[in-house]
């Protein structure tokens, strides 16, 4: 049995496609077995909702009169990346005022950033625009001082080079001392871990040869409609994997792309985190085409299955660059509240949010069963293992 | 009527020089029959502070202290009345819960939906330097 995209897609446009949630099939498969599955389910929607470094958007802000080439730029104090035309910019998620004090007072606050104005655009708040250039014959305006909002600019538009990572460190902090990290606030002694997957909802965990995914491929992004748009920065499918196919370690990636004058701010939330900075939470679903049975025992993928590598985050673990694997211990583990590991016990806590994962999941799973989202068929699937060269490591020595 | 019911309630006592210099908790102990925890506590340098407080009892005993703490001139007020959180704002992430020493922030499962018990808070701070999105805010 096999059924290609075009054939889902008609089911979908005649709203007959029958969508379930990557959790709901773990059920379907349980009692009607895979191969019944495979042929009864069209489409397995999955969801994540967690910080995803790295994140940004291109925003123009049409053309002033006199023209100006914005040189130095910035959004309520965030600086944005110029470097590319006259009113063209990136604002990255993780950018930061040049007057916020940072870490100066450690653990700093980073009470606003980049995430913060993508967000702001998305829910509609009017953003400070500041803009200075050195001026051209062409190009005379010299500064730039005006209130915006995203239904004044030409484009606006998230692309993010590297979100929803296939699976993720979990970390603990084997140190006697308190670290703030991007994995939160990890108290001495191992006394906590945080991990930051959606587990069995999580989208590339559900394709892990990423066999349906790849340049194309329609996506929910932030509430709205996006698309893949190139593998993501750091895509290592070479990464160890167990007899599932599941990596062991982060994996892969994907660059997103997606329009925010059509996105929700509940999907896109700007993040402040003590002693580290800021950062931008952003929803993503993606849709899993059951091609055939194979797709469909990859979406039958639970919690107990996927291992999350624990890493120390204490100053000679990450930090360092060198391996900082202590061991595995599986998402229904790290769900439970409580880990047994390495003779501990320690409490977990998630930084993802996995009530926002089951909604998005839910609302893919509407969208396309009422007929409005068609899948997209990649026009190149996201590089595996045997199509792919690792780089070299910068290394100081 | 009488109510027996044994209770735990966190209040806050803020206080005013001229009671500094009063054995308030002994007092607590020994009329009012209240097991006191002492939480936090602050003095400044003009004597005036506060106490965060844990008390355990019966519910009328608990009541009297409150009634005596009142009559010198303090003011009481129940810790859960003063920190909020914000539904709206949280995005269940759930990077608050292993942080709180208290159980005060967790996840209900398997939903993995976040409950704020306010009664358990004990003004710890640690959830405020742990969200992402300033969703637990202290009127403190």
């Amino acid at each position: 049995m096999t059924k290609s995209f075009e054939e889902i897609n008609e089911k979908i446009r005649a709203g007959k496609a029958v969508v379930v949630t990557a959790e709901e099939v773990i059920g379907i498969a349980k009692d009607i077995g895979i191969k019944e599955a495979a042929r009864k389910v069209d489409v397995v929607t999955t969801g994540t909702f967690g910080i995803m470094c790295s994140s940004g958007a291109f925003l123009n802000f049409w053309h002033t009169k006199p023209k100006m080439k914005m040189q130095h730029i910035y959004l309520d104090g965030v600086p944005a990346g110029g470097g590319m035309a006259a009113v063209d910019c990136y604002i990255g998620a993780t950018a930061i005022p040049e007057n916020d004090p940072a870490n100066s007072h450690h653990p700093g606050h980073f009470r606003h950033g980049g995430g913060h104005v993508i967000e702001d655009l998305i829910a509609g708040r009017a953003v400070e625009l500041r803009a200075t250039a050195y001026g051209t014959d062409c190009y005379p305006r010299r500064s730039l001082e005006q209130t915006i909002t995203l239904a004044d600019l030409r484009q606006a538009y998230i692309f993010s080079p590297r979100n929803s990572y296939q699976n993720y460190n979990a970390g603990v902090n084997c140190s006697d001392k308190t670290v703030y990290t991007y994995m939160g606030i990890l108290k001495p002694h191992m006394a906590n871990v945080h991990y930051s997957s959606a587990g069995q909802l999580s989208p590339l965990l559900n394709d892990p040869y990423y066999r349906t995914l790849g340049i194309g491929s329609r996506i929910f992004l932030g509430g709205g409609e996006g698309f893949i748009a190139w593998e993501g920065t750091q895509h290592a499918p070479d990464d160890p994997r167990d007899q599932r196919g599941l990596p062991l370690g982060g994996a892969g990636t994907i660059a997103v792309i997606g329009d925010m004058k059509q996105m929700d701010a509940r999907f896109v939330r700007g993040v402040s985190i003590t002693g580290y900075g800021v950062s931008m939470m952003t929803g993503i679903g993606v849709p899993i085409p059951i091609l055939d049975e194979e797709m469909l025992y990859y979406t039958t993928v639970t919690d107990a299955d996927i291992m999350a590598p624990i890493c120390d985050y204490g100053p000679d673990g990450y930090p360092t660059g060198e391996p900082c694997v202590l061991g595995h211990v599986s998402y229904a583990e790290l769900k439970s509240g409580e880990i047994d590991f390495m003779g501990k016990k320690i409490r977990t806590a998630p930084l993802s949010s996995y009530a926002k994962a089951r909604e998005i999941a839910a609302m893919l799973k509407s969208w396309i069963s009422d007929g409005k989202f068609l899948l997209g068929q990649p026009s190149r699937t996201l590089r595996s293992a045997a199509d792919y060269q690792p780089g070299g490591v910068f290394d100081d020595k | 009527m009488i109510n027996n019911q044994q209770v735990t309630k966190n209040v806050i006592l803020r206080f005013s020089p001229d009671v500094v210099d009063r054995p308030i908790v002994y007092e607590l102990v020994t009329e009012y029959h209240l097991i006191p925890n002492i939480i936090k506590a602050s003095v400044n340098p003009e004597r005036e502070g506060y106490i965060v407080l844990g008390l355990t009892g019966t519910e009328d005993n608990f009541e009297r202290g409150v009634f005596y703490m009142q009559g010198l001139g303090m003011e009481v007020q129940l810790l859960a009345d003063r920190v909020s959180w914000d539904d709206n704002i949280c995005t269940q992430c759930g990077a608050c819960t292993a942080v709180c020493p208290a159980g005060a922030l967790s996840l209900r499962r398997p939903e993995m939906e976040l409950h704020f018990d306010s009664e358990k808070c004990i003004v710890c701070h640690m959830c405020i330097e742990a969200c992402p999105v300033s969703a637990v805010h202290l009127d403190f």
